[in-house]
C-alpha cells in the first residue's frame, strides 16, 4: 500500500503521455492523410513556371533589398559617426526605429498604411520593359530600410574595427574625410563587415517570405497557393517541404559563394596566404564565428 | 618616365619654390584634452631646409605638439602658419574659426608626416601606398605616379620590394615605404614622430640614413627622436619640451655640451 503511492505518481504523467502521442499519430496517420510524393519530388526535380518565377521573385527581392540595406548601413554607419549633432540623431532614429520593431508591421505599414493614406499608393512602376506592381516595390522598400538598420551597426563595427592611424595617414596625405573612408577605411573594413554580411542575407532569403502578408508571389507564397487551390489542393506536407528544399538550395549555394568571397578577401587584403575566412563546413553547418581581421599595418 | 635622380629631393622633382624663409611659424600654442592642458604656449619658428630635433620626457606634448601643425589636433589658443598660411583656422574679426575640411586637407598636401607606427595601408602594395595621394589627392596620371612612386621608391633602397605588402615587409622597411609615401605628396615640410623607436635595433640605422639623407638635401624637418647621434649629426637645432613648455632650445653643440636647464642635463644623461 505505501509503495503503490510513489509507483502511481510516476505511472500517472507517463501513461497520460502516451495516451497523448497516440491520439496526435492517430490524428495524422496514414488513415487520414494521402501522402503524394510525386508532389514533392516534382517541385523539386522539375519545378514548374510558377515555381521558377517564385524563386526568381525570392532571389531577386532578395538581392535588391540587400543592395539596399548595404546603401543604407554605409550611410547610417557614417550618420551614426558624424560630427554634426542633427545627422547623428537621424541615423540613430532610424537604427532605433527599424530595429525596435517588427518587419512585418514595418512591411504591413509601408505597404497598406502608405497606401490607404494615399500618402503613396505604390502605382506600379515600369523599369526596362518589365511592370512592378507595388506590392513587390513595397516588399524591396521595407526589406531594404530594415535591413540598412541592422548594416548600420555592422558597418559601424567593421569602420571601428580599423586602426585610428589609418584614417590619420589618410588625412596627413590630403585626402578629405570622404576620400579616406572610400578609400582607405571602407576597403578594409569590408573584410570584417562581410562575414556578418553573408549571414544577412542568407536571412534576407528566407525573410522575404514575410511578404505574404502583401501578397508577393514569392516562393513560399507559390507554394502556400499551390497548397490552396488547383491539382495540388491540400498537401502541405509535400509542398512545404519542397519549399523548404528550395530555400535550403538557396542558402547552399549562397554559403558556397560567401565560403569563396572570404577566402578571396582574406587573400587580397592582406597579401599573404589565406589564414583567415571561414570553411565551407563551417560556413554550411555553423561553427566558430569568423575574429575581426588583424588591424593597421603598425608592428608584426 | 620619370628620370631617377641622384637624390631623394631630385626624385620628387625637388624642393618646393620658397614663399616664406619661415616654413613653421608656432606662436603661443595651447592645447587641452578635456582638463588635461597638453601643451602651454608653445612657440617655435623653423626656417626652410632647417632640421628641428624634438626631444622630452614621456607625456611632454612632443607628439600633441607636432599633430597641431598640420591640424591633426585643435588648438584652443594661439597660431600655426606654414610657409606664412594660417593651419586649421581663418581668421575673422581677429578671432580664430576653424576652416573647412576641403582647405585644411589641401594644407596637409605640403605637409608630410611619418608616424611612428608607420600606418602603412596595409590593403595597398609599398607602391600603391606611395601612389595612392598624387593620384587622389594631386590628380596626377597613373603611369606618372608610378614613375614618381619607382623613383622614390628606389630612393629610400626599396625599388625591389615595390609589389610587396606592408606584411610582407620589416619595420624598417615599412617605415621607408612610410617615408616615401610622404614625399610622393612633394611636401614643403616633413614631420616625424619618433620614426624609430617601434623599429628593432638593426632597423633603426636603414631609417635614420634615409632621414639624413633627407635633412643633408635640403629638406624641411621637425623630428621627435631621442636618436641622439642622428641629432648631432643632421639638427640645426634641438627643442627639449617639458610639461608642456619648451624648456630649452639651442645647437647641438649647445645641447651636448653645456644645457642650461637642469632638466635637460637631467634628462640628456639618462637618455645619451
Ligand atoms: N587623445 C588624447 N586624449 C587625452 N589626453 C591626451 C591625448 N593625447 C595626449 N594626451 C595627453 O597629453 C599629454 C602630452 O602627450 P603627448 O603624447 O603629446 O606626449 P609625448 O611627449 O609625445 O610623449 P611620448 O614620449 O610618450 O610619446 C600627455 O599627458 C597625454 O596623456
Ligand atoms: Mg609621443
Amino acid at each position: 500500500m505505501g509503495r503503490a503511492v510513489p509507483s502511481s505518481r510516476v505511472l500517472r504523467p507517463a501513461s497520460a503521455l502516451a495516451g497523448g502521442l497516440a491520439l496526435v499519430l492517430a490524428g495524422c496517420g496514414p488513415s487520414s492523410y494521402q501522402y503524394n510524393w510525386n508532389i514533392l519530388v516534382d517541385s523539386v526535380i522539375r519545378p514548374d513556371g510558377q515555381i521558377l518565377s517564385g524563386i526568381w521573385l525570392t532571389l531577386s527581392i532578395s538581392i535588391v533589398s540587400q543592395i539596399i540595406g548595404i546603401v543604407l548601413g554605409v550611410f547610417g554607419a557614417l550618420g551614426k559617426m558624424s560630427r554634426i549633432a542633427p545627422i547623428r540623431w537621424i541615423a540613430n532614429v532610424y537604427i532605433w526605429f527599424f530595429r525596435g520593431t517588427p518587419l512585418l508591421v514595418q512591411i504591413t505599414f509601408i505597404f497598406f498604411g502608405l497606401g490607404v493614406t494615399r500618402i503613396y499608393q505604390w502605382p506600379p512602376i515600369n523599369l526596362l520593359g518589365v511592370s512592378i506592381p507595388g506590392s513587390i516595390q513595397a516588399g524591396i522598400f521595407a526589406l531594404g530600410l530594415n535591413e540598412g538598420a541592422y548594416m548600420s551597426e555592422i558597418v559601424r563595427a567593421g569602420i571601428l574595427s580599423i586602426d585610428p592611424g589609418q584614417l590619420e595617414a589618410a588625412k596627413s596625405l590630403g585626402m578629405t574625410y570622404g576620400k579616406a573612408m572610400r578609400r582607405i577605411i571602407l576597403p578594409q573594413a569590408a573584410r570584417v563587415i562581410v562575414p556578418p554580411l553573408g549571414n544577412e542575407f542568407n536571412n534576407m532569403l528566407k525573410t522575404t517570405s514575410l511578404l505574404v502578408i502583401i501578397s508577393v508571389p514569392e516562393l513560399y507564397v507559390t507554394f502556400s497557393r499551390k497548397n490552396a487551390s488547383g491539382p495540388t489542393v491540400f498537401h502541405p506536407f509535400e509542398l512545404f517541404l519542397a519549399a523548404a528544399v528550395w530555400y535550403l538550395v538557396l542558402t547552399t549555394i549562397w554559403g558556397v559563394i560567401q565560403a569563396y568571397i572570404e577566402r578571396r578577401l582574406a587573400k587580397g587584403v592582406a597579401g599573404t596566404p589565406a589564414t583567415g575566412g571561414v570553411s565551407l563546413r563551417e560556413r554550411l553547418f555553423g561553427g566558430r564565428r569568423p575574429e575581426g581581421a588583424p588591424q593597421g599595418s603598425g608592428g608584426r | 618616365m620619370v628620370k631617377v635622380g641622384d637624390d631623394l629631393l631630385a626624385a620628387i622633382g625637388g624642393l618646393p619654390a620658397a614663399t616664406s624663409p619661415l616654413v613653421v611659424e608656432a606662436e603661443g600654442i595651447h592645447k587641452w584634452f578635456g582638463r588635461q592642458h597638453a601643451l602651454k604656449g608653445v612657440s617655435l619658428t623653423v626656417r626652410r631646409q632647417e632640421v628641428v630635433v624634438v626631444i622630452g620626457p614621456s607625456g611632454s606634448g612632443k607628439t600633441t605638439f607636432i599633430r597641431c601643425v598640420n591640424h591633426l589636433e585643435k588648438i584652443e589658443e594661439g597660431r600655426i602658419k606654414v610657409n606664412g598660411h594660417l593651419i586649421g583656422y581663418q581668421e575673422v574679426d581677429g578671432r580664430l574659426k576653424e576652416d573647412r575640411e576641403k582647405n585644411i586637407a589641401l594644407q596637409r598636401r605640403e605637409i608630410g608626416m611619418v608616424f611612428q607606427r608607420f600606418n602603412l595601408f596595409p590593403h595597398k602594395t609599398a607602391l600603391e601606398n606611395v601612389t595612392e595621394a598624387p593620384i587622389q589627392v594631386r590628380g596626377i596620371r597613373e603611369d606618372e605616379a608610378k614613375a614618381l612612386g619607382m623613383a622614390i621608391l628606389a630612393r629610400v633602397g626599396l625599388a625591389h620590394r615595390a609589389d610587396a605588402y606592408p606584411v610582407q615587409l620589416s619595420g624598417g622597411q615599412q617605415q621607408r615605404v612610410a617615408i616615401a609615401r610622404a614625399l610622393a605628396m612633394k611636401p614643403a615640410l616633413m614631420l616625424f614622430d619618433e620614426p624609430t623607436s617601434a623599429l628593432d635595433p638593426e632597423m633603426i640605422g636603414e631609417v635614420l640614413e634615409v632621414m639624413k639623407e633627407l635633412a643633408r638635401e635640403g629638406m624641411t624637418m621637425i623630428v621627435v627622436s631621442h636618436e641622439m647621434g642622428f641629432a648631432r649629426e643632421v639638427a640645426d637645432r634641438m627643442v627639449m619640451m617639458d610639461d608642456g613648455r619648451i624648456l630649452e632650445e639651442g645647437t647641438p653643440e649647445h645641447f651636448f655640451e653645456n644645457p642650461q636647464q637642469e632638466r635637460t642635463q637631467a634628462f640628456l644623461s639618462k637618455i645619451l
